[in-house]
Formats: C-alpha cells, sequence, structure tokens
C-alpha cells in the first residue's frame, strides 16, 4: 500500500507518540495495512509500533481503527 | 493531537461489542466528530435507535439516547421532536432495521420532512441475527438463508429517501472517514430530513460467506466501487456499472414538519396568523 505520494512527504517535526490500547484492539489489522509508510505491524492479533521514526503524522490509523485503539500524539 | 472521543464516550463502555473490523466503530468515531463540530450538547441531542449492530451505537455514546423496538427508530423520534423541537434528534440504524422492518417509518418520516438526521448503516446483511439477507443485500450474494445466492434486487436507500421526500441525502462509505462526519455535519445543520446512507463492511457474517480474504479486503472494495457525483457526471453508463455514487446526492429546501403542525396548533386555537 506504500503508494509514491506518501514517500514524497517530507517528514517534519519531533516523532510522535503513537498510543495503542491493547486492551481495545482486537486485532483487524486496518490500521497496519492502510499505513502508508508501514509504521505499524500486526503480531499476533495485535497492533504494534515497529517504526515509530517513519511515521508522517497522517493520522489514518487514528481515523480508521474501529475501536478507538490508536492515539497519535503529535505534540 | 490525537482527537478526543472518550469525552463523549460512556465510562467503562469500551471496547464495543462489534466484530475485529466492523465499520460501524469507524462511523461511531465520524458521528463524534461531527456532533462536536455542530457544537451540539449533551442534554438538547438525542440519538434515537431501533434494534441490531448499528442500532448498540447510541449505548456507547455519552448524549441522550433511546433504544427502542425493532424497526421503530424513526417513530420515536418523530415522538421526540414532536414533544420537544428544540433538541437534535438524530436516528441510527442498519439497513435491516431501517428499510425492511422499519421501512415504513421510514418512508413516512422522509415524506413528512421532519427535521431529524437518520444514519444508516447499510452492511448489506442482518449481522446481529445471523446473517439472514436484508433487502440490500446485492443480488447474487450469499446469506444464511440465501446458500445459493440471493435472488432478490436490492433497494437502493439513497433513491428510495429521495422518492420518499427526503430533502437532503447523502452517501458515504466506512472507507472514507473523512467524509463521515462532513456529511452527518452538513444533515445535522440541514433543516428537514436528512438522510445518510454509509456502505459498511460486516466481515463475520458477510464478509466470510462472500469469499472476502479480509476485512481489509472489504474495505478495498468499498473504495475501488465509489463514484464521487462530480466525477460520475463525465462518466459512461457501462463505466458506472457495479459502482454506486458518494457524496451528497439531493439536495433541497421544503417547509419543515415540525413548523407546519405548529401553524395547525395555532390554527385549531384560533390564533391563524
Amino acid at each position: 500500500m506504500s503508494s509514491p505520494k506518501a514517500e514524497a512527504v517530507q517528514k517534519t517535526g519531533a516523532t510522535p507518540r503513537i498510543e495503542v490500547i491493547e486492551r481495545y484492539c482486537k486485532g483487524c489489522s486496518i490500521c497496519a495495512e492502510f499505513c502508508p509508510t508501514k509504521v505499524l505491524e500486526m503480531e499476533t492479533f495485535v497492533v504494534k509500533v515497529v517504526k515509530p521514526e517513519a511515521c508522517i503524522k497522517c493520522m489514518q490509523c487514528e481515523l480508521r481503527c474501529p475501536d478507538f485503539a490508536i492515539k497519535v500524539h503529535t505534540e | 493531537m490525537a482527537y478526543d472521543y472518550e469525552k463523549s464516550i460512556r465510562p467503562g463502555k469500551l471496547p464495543h461489542i462489534w466484530c475485529p473490523g466492523c465499520g460501524h466503530g469507524i462511523v461511531m468515531k465520524g458521528l463524534i466528530r461531527a456532533m462536536d463540530s455542530c457544537g451540539l450538547e449533551k442534554n438538547n441531542t438525542a440519538l434515537v435507535s431501533g434494534i441490531g449492530c448499528a442500532s448498540r451505537l447510541p449505548g456507547y455514546v455519552d448524549m441522550c439516547t433511546l433504544h427502542t423496538a425493532h424497526g421503530r427508530a424513526a417513530a420515536f423520534a418523530t415522538g421526540v421532536k414532536m414533544a420537544k423541537p428544540e433538541m437534535t434528534v438524530i436516528c441510527l440504524g442498519g439497513d435491516g432495521d431501517g428499510t425492511a422492518i422499519g421501512g415504513n417509518h421510514f418512508i413516512h418520516a422522509c415524506r413528512r420532512n421532519i427535521d431529524m438526521t437518520y444514519v444508516i448503516m447499510n452492511n448489506f446483511i442482518y449481522g446481529m441475527t445471523g446473517g439472514q439477507f436484508s433487502p440490500c443485500t446485492p443480488t447474487g450474494m450469499k446469506a444464511s438463508t440465501t446458500p445459493y445466492g440471493n435472488p432478490d434486487p436490492t433497494f437502493d436507500i439513497s433513491k428510495l429517501a429521495i422518492g420518499a421526500g427526503a430533502t437532503f441525502v447523502a452517501r458515504t462509505t466506512a472507507f472514507h472517514a473523512t467524509q463521515i462526519d462532513k456529511l452527518i455535519a452538513e444533515g445535522i445543520k440541514h433543516k428537514g430530513m436528512a438522510v445518510i446512507e454509509v456502505l459498511d463492511d460486516c466481515p463475520t457474517t458477510y464478509g466470510r460467506r462472500n469469499k472476502f480474504r479480509s476485512v481489509v479486503d472489504m474495505m478495498k472494495k468499498l473504495k475501488e466501487n465509489a463514484v464521487p457525483v462530480q466525477a460520475a457526471s463525465k462518466m459512461t453508463a457501462e463505466q458506472l456499472q457495479g459502482k454506486f455514487l458518494t457524496g451528497v446526492l439531493y439536495k433541497e429546501d421544503k417547509p419543515e414538519y415540525i413548523e407546519q403542525y405548529a401553524k395547525v396548533i395555532a390554527k385549531a386555537q384560533g390564533q391563524a396568523s
């Protein structure tokens, strides 16, 4: 799913803190699949933040998570 | 900054009951953002729903909520709006609740043009009761009661709403997360009956039976088949085959029911203007 458009985005500012509330996560993998820079990965039915430094703060994971389990703290 | 959804959710209610990957959670997020952007207050907003997976939604949101009989959300919402016209009334429900069991209430709420917003989460199936086919199950697709494929033609909820007289009709999908809150907010601000159809995914009872490999597959399908209304005018009928339009499909200004009814009351009491 990594699109050229997303790769062209320049990373600005500090790396955001991505909070995963594991108790809420049901492992649907929507967030990992639609992350343009593959920051998230599935690990035994729970999402894990594997490359936080690659995050471009597009907020798609937070927007699409049906379970309210991901928060991207940008400041 | 991370969006603060928790302030609008009843404490201790998460994690919710919906299956992994169910789009209702995405719609709930959109609804919360829409209500925030319209500045709706807890005590002056009523969320009304019937029965079904989608109708569980008001149980989680910290507003005035009413969980009613199957399909009767529109009827109860009409009652709330008549008794308290100053309240913002939002109806929530699924395709089975809204167009099959509650089809009659739905079309007459549209016809009367009552000032409320009806968000229909169309996941093409009765999810909670075991995956029976609904009026919105696409022809040929499988459900627990149509194991050889559904022979019925389907309802187009948006066209049904326009035909019945709703004055604001829009359609989006669970994939188009930012469009959900924009359209719901527009519907809330609209004076009259607003119907927002959100095409949703049901991985458990619909996806499994119809050879979708995963919930992501279902999301991608919604993305591929959605055509924005503006783009559709430049496309041929052939190109539009199997696609659906998204965005604001219909909007007009017509007299609103509660105001018209107030005039009748005034006339009956001898104060006709």
